[in-house]
């Protein structure tokens, strides 16, 4: 246990603190390239699974997609990325935004989809366009799930963003690369302990934002 | 493919090291969802505990956990079984929540019936409950095994031998044939894995043939 205490330490210890490689930057850059890739990937997805969730069409390729993607290893995707681009921020993120992709569609299009049809047809009947359904009914009933996707999409961005520092020297996975290669079990863990802990607090920070776009008029039902 | 056919003794032998970390930790996730399930389906207030709290260490990012996980248990970070107890965690966390729908899933009336042929709560469990949850308990099994296949290639970045090792030794000496060909044989793997517990969930569901599609649930 006295390992954990060397790691806590190592965290606390100001010399780790400030500068370009201080926990401090580390942790902003972590976040940074979180949001950059989940953007991204959002500008593309969002868009995309409203469409399919509106239109019904193309679910099945989002189901077989969604299933394709969990079975690509991320490190493989990184490393070709890694190789075919250069050491670099560029393949990280490229990686990050194709991890992050499913997760968006999959809540945006299930999102629209769920929203109660009862509703969509009273909008529809009281001469609502196209365009207003969707945004004014559908995206505001399935905002919930929309969120929840954004939000399994953003975690596993953050957990898999560890990992860009093996092929780029970008956020907290550099302790863990570090201190694995020259064996200093405190530093490596102190990392391990940063990463867990950032993505538990963005994954509670989450959690709240989705309970509070819940409709306040009491439940719905369903 | 003429890097595959240079390697193949050391593909086959990574692809099996990669079979035996994910096959265990499938195995005891696997075990370990059924009883909180249970749990969770019989003590609906313990079941709210029990699924937070796996939901919680779901969040927990998986290169981290690797090298959390040898500290708390003592033993080398290079061990096979880090990688195992780490995969059984996630697999686990992914899987207690499905398993506690699965027993959901069962059918109340078809329970009373069999409380009423006389059944023993054993025998209710073994032969009633397990064998109707199992579609739904599949699927989520079917996920577990799909994204644990593909997570054992983290290992290679501490030094735990299977098919990542192609992906970060294809990165450090730039082949990109031997990038592809870790990516390719970890799909691969999760295909057969997933094919094979299809097949074994019509053999533990032999009633879904015969009925109609509507009833088959």
């Amino acid at each position: 246990m006295s390992l954990f205490g060397d790691a806590l330490s190592w965290i606390t210890d100001g010399a780790h603190w400030g500068g370009p490689t201080g926990i401090d930057h580390r942790i902003v850059q972590h976040l940074l390239v979180t949001f950059a890739a989940v953007a991204l990937a959002a500008l593309l997805a969002l868009p995309l699974g409203v469409l399919i969730g509106h239109t019904g069409r193309g679910r099945l390729v989002v189901v077989a997609l969604a299933g394709a993607v969990r079975a690509v290893p991320t490190l493989g995707l990184l490393t070709l990325l890694g190789l075919a681009l250069g050491i670099g921020i560029e393949a990280p993120l490229l990686a990050l935004v194709a991890l992050a992709f499913p997760s968006l569609l999959a809540g945006a299009y299930a999102g629209v989809e769920a929203a109660d049809r009862g509703a969509v047809d009273a909008a529809r009947a009281v001469g609502m366009s196209e365009w207003q359904l969707v945004t004014r009914v559908e995206i505001p009933l399935g905002a919930d799930v929309i969120l929840g996707g954004i939000r399994a999409a953003t975690l596993q961005v953050v957990a898999t963003a560890t990992l860009a520092a093996y092929i780029s020297d970008t956020g907290l996975g550099r302790y863990l690369f570090s201190g694995l290669k020259s064996r200093q079990y405190d530093e490596m863990l102190a990392g391990a302990l940063l990463v867990a802990g950032l993505a538990l607090v963005l994954d509670l920070a989450l959690a709240t934002l989705q309970r509070a776009s819940r409709p306040t008029t009491g439940k719905v039902p369903s | 493919m003429t890097w595959l056919n240079a390697n193949r003794d050391y593909v086959l032998d990574m692809l099996l090291q990669h079979v035996r970390l994910a096959v265990p930790a499938v195995v005891v996730s696997v075990l370990i969802a059924i009883v909180l399930g249970r749990i969770a389906w019989r003590w609906p207030r313990a079941g709210t505990v029990v699924l937070g709290t796996a939901s919680l260490l779901y969040s927990v990012p998986a290169l981290p956990l690797l090298i959390v996980i040898p500290v708390l248990l003592g033993i080398s970070l290079r061990s096979g079984l880090t990688l195992v107890v780490a995969l059984a965690v996630y697999g686990t966390a992914l899987l207690a929540g499905t398993a506690a729908d699965a027993f959901r899933s069962v059918d109340a009336r078809v329970r009373e019936a069999a409380e009423a042929m006389g059944y023993s709560r054993t025998g209710l469990f073994w032969k009633v409950d397990l064998p109707l949850a199992v579609p739904v308990l599949l699927s989520g099994i079917r996920v577990v095994t799909v994204s644990t296949v593909s997570l054992v290639t983290i290992g290679a970045l501490v030094g735990i031998p299977s098919l990542g090792n192609l992906l970060t030794d294809g990165f450090q000496r730039d082949i990109r044939a031997e990038i592809v060909t870790g990516v390719v044989g970890t799909m691969l793997l999760a295909i057969a894995l997933d094919v094979l517990l299809v097949g074994l969930g019509h053999l533990a569901t032999p009633w879904r043939a015969t009925l109609p599609k509507a009833a088959a649930r």
